[in-house]
């Protein structure tokens, strides 16, 4: 990679030749030159890093650094202090797609470079015919497209050409095989005529074809690499760094995808859990709504089973890592995806189903015209002409270029908008969709609880009450705390305050007066036998009482609504207690709720309503989600989701509000709508232009550039979709 | 007739060098990352040691 590296990027004199190990890391926030200089300059300010290239595109910075002098941890320290937030990818998983655009890339460009050419010289040729060219000339000419077609051909033919031949070899016919058949027939024909000195040469229509297709070709994978390197980026920033404690008790950083069973781990207070386990030692809070759901913590001791994505609350615990266990929920978890992932994989793509049709008709059309006019009396020669014309020009460049182009085209709109296109063929499940399932904690909600009746506290009491909060990590002292300077201004933190794990805080203030903020229990008060309140009591007066509830997305009821506007069904799926899931429900304008939902039930749910009918997307961020993210015909989940949901989800949007739910859907349905009309025109030219060519008037030429120009139509209908997003 | 006998090869060869200088950038990874490319060139400071 450094031989290769570009004037631009920043590179340090090397020495000597330390032995050098290259790094790849995700940078979440990088957005312009500005942030790619400082991020390039802090990776190379430290020790042993000998370049560091960062990419704006795939939000990537690649070192190579003397691994005996500084590893992943030290970047992502450093980084981290000039505010960027990093995370190591796994070198291995990245390169593949890259490789292969490149493939074809390189292919496009080279089958360009012929075409032009070759078209060059045509026209030299097919208007010296209706003129005065020597023909000796015209045969020089016609042997030098040869000369050019035939290494084209065999160079950028290849991804057709293999493709077809699995699908021969297995017994099916997929597109390439039309594809290969009419660029092989045409340049075998045209070398043979070209061999006798004939005037039908048509390696001009053979390469443009090639060209237009793997132009097509190409964008669908560069579709495929973004939507994958943006995941892969997303997934590895949430996994993070734990803090080991070695055998020695000293505590070391260490990049949470190396994290191995048997490993002991630090989990500070308000620090997400990297990796499953198991508790050894520490008494506290989790909350564990990204897995199950609930938005109540649950209570942690000696021997309780944490999942990696739950925050701990209160106290500092021990854990040690554990390798997934069959009898675990996340092992059911997987065994439900699993099945679910399966059904999913019947599902065929718009453009698959067309060449399903298509395939067997071209290869139909083009037989029949050489049988026929065989039987008509012309020669093999004139026959086999007319058949390449009907295979040109039925070749499906509006099914391999202009679906891939508008989903491209799609994709980096939405791209635009913070919501990522995870699986290639989402977006055409999306389009379909009539029926949409949310998922309630941190989907509908923020996931974070929020102070209720925030009016009923005195300024007093709630400033006093933020003020012994804001010093705690526990959401509901956070609650208090943000609402306390909500009401009073900046709050700052009381000095001298006990934090007791699952009870509350207490201080004591210079004049013996004694504040306590906790537990019904910890202040002496009646409980409400509402789990999440808090109760707050000052010396002697009488406790007052917060209530919390789960704080809706500000635009939870807007969505709702215009989804329903729409025509699309809406229901809320929880595995939350009834109470709460119905005043979500009624508060983000949702009649349709069930409660106490399983991820089993939550399948079964899903399986029902498309018996019924319906497809439904799955709008969710749990772990607890996952399968029914899996299962469900399309489905989207935020950003701030559990990393197995993102995995199974076909979009993820960032940030704190509902609304690229709906964009997604828009866009997902202008998509299909402009795949159709792209379609229409395809079939509209092959109405027109098929019949004209079996009865012979076509020549491969005008048939190729008749192609062209329906390609190059798609394409601009296409770039359409990605203009209007700009404005 | 003779001036194709020249103009014919100088066309593909300039062709050529265009194909060859593609291929080359490619391989060199300048289509690695397209956005950042925009910034680069606006950097004054020459792209050395920081």
């Amino acid at each position: 990679m450094t031989a290769h590296l570009p004037a631009a990027g920043l590179v340090k004199e090397a020495t000597s030749a330390p032995p050098t190990a290259t790094l790849v890391l995700a940078v979440d926030n990088m957005h312009c030159g500005g942030c790619l200089r400082s991020v390039e300059r802090a990776a190379l300010r430290l020790p042993g890093v000998s370049s560091a290239r960062a990419s704006l595109t795939a939000k990537r910075l690649t070192i190579t650094v003397d691994p005996a002098q500084a590893g992943e941890v030290d970047l992502i320290a450093a980084l981290d202090q000039i505010g960027f937030h990093a995370a190591p990818i796994e070198a291995v998983k990245q390169d593949r797609g890259d490789a292969r655009q490149k493939y074809l890339l390189r292919r496009v460009a080279v089958a360009g470079f012929a075409a032009m050419n070759i078209m060059l010289i045509s026209i030299a040729v097919w208007s010296g015919t209706a003129s005065d060219m020597e023909p000796s000339l015209a045969g020089a000419f016609r042997w030098l497209s040869a000369l050019i077609a035939l290494p084209t051909v065999v160079y950028a033919g290849q991804p057709f050409f293999m493709s077809a031949a699995d699908a021969l070899r297995g017994g099916r016919l997929n597109m390439n095989v039309p594809i290969s058949l009419a660029i092989l027939l045409a340049t075998g024909m045209s070398l043979y005529q070209t061999m006798l000195g004939n005037e039908q040469v048509y390696f001009d229509a053979a390469v443009a074809l090639l060209f237009f297709l793997l132009v097509g070709r190409f964008l669908d994978e560069s579709l495929r690499v973004r939507a994958r390197g943006e995941a892969q980026n997303l997934l590895s920033l949430q996994g993070g760094i734990a803090s080991v404690i070695e055998a020695d008790g000293s505590c070391s950083q260490v990049a949470a995808h190396a994290l191995r069973p048997g490993d002991r781990l630090l989990v500070a207070a308000g620090e997400r859990v990297a990796a499953d386990g198991v508790i050894t030692s520490g008494h506290g809070q989790i909350d564990q709504s990204l897995i199950t759901g609930e938005s109540t913590p649950v209570t942690a001791t000696p021997g309780t089973r944490v999942y990696a994505g739950t925050l701990n609350l209160t106290d500092a615990l021990r854990i040690e890592v554990t390798a997934a266990d069959s009898a675990t929920l996340l092992a059911e978890i997987s065994r439900l995806m699993l099945a679910a992932e399966q059904g999913k994989a019947r599902y065929r793509r718009l453009a698959d189903r067309a060449a399903q049709i298509y395939a067997p008709a071209v290869h139909g059309l083009g037989l029949a015209t050489f049988v026929g006019w065989l039987l008509l009396g012309a020669s093999w020669q004139t026959a086999l002409t007319y058949a390449i014309s009907v295979l040109i020009i039925t070749c499906p460049c509006a099914l391999a270029l202009a679906v891939p182009a508008v989903q491209i085209a799609a994709a980096s709109r939405l791209f635009r908008q913070g919501i990522m296109v995870k699986s290639a063929d989402g977006l055409e499940r999306l389009a379909e969709t009539d029926l949409v399932a949310f998922d309630k904690t941190g989907t509908l909600t923020l996931g974070r609880p929020e102070l209720l009746d925030e009016d009923a506290s005195p300024d007093g009491v709630l400033a006093a009450a933020g003020a012994l909060a804001g010093s705690s990590r526990h959401p509901y002292a956070r609650a208090i705390a943000a609402a306390a300077e909500r009401r009073c201004g900046k709050v700052v933190a009381a000095a001298g305050i006990e934090e007791r794990s699952g009870e509350g805080l207490l201080r004591v203030s210079p004049e013996g007066e004694e504040e306590r903020l906790g537990s019904a229990a910890w202040c002496g008060a009646e409980s409400g036998g509402e789990s999440s309140e808090v109760w707050y009591r000052r010396g002697t007066e009488a406790p007052r009482r917060f209530r919390f509830a789960d704080a809706l997305r500000a635009d939870a009821a807007e969505t709702v609504a215009v989804l329903k506007h729409r025509g699309y069904g809406v229901v809320l799926l929880s595995g939350d207690c009834a109470a709460v899931v119905e005043d979500i429900a009624r508060r983000s304008g949702i009649e349709t709720w069930r409660a106490g939902l399983k991820p089993a039930d939550k399948i079964a749910w899903l399986e029902a309503s498309a018996k019924e009918g319906h497809k439904v997307l799955m709008v969710g961020d749990g772990l607890n989600d996952a399968p029914a993210l899996a299962a469900a015909h399309a489905s989207i989940s935020p950003a701030s989701a559990a990393d197995l949901s993102q995995r199974a989800a076909d979009f993820v949007f960032q940030g704190d509000k509902l609304a690229p739910v709906l964009e997604a859907m828009a866009t997902a349905r202008r998509t299909r709508a402009m795949a159709l009309q792209n379609f229409t025109v395809a079939a509209g030219y092959n109405a027109v232009c098929v019949p004209l060519a079996m009865a012979g008037f076509v020549t491969p030429l005008i048939a190729a550039i008749v192609m062209s120009t329906s390609s190059i139509l798609v394409t601009l209908n296409a770039a359409r979709l990605a203009g209007r997003g700009r404005s | 007739m003779t001036a194709l006998a020249w103009l014919v090869p100088v066309a593909l060869l300039l062709g050529g060098i265009g194909l060859t200088a593609f291929l080359w950038a490619l391989r060199s990874g300048q289509f690695d990352d397209l956005d950042g490319a925009a910034y680069r060139a606006l950097e004054d400071e020459p792209p050395d040691q920081s």
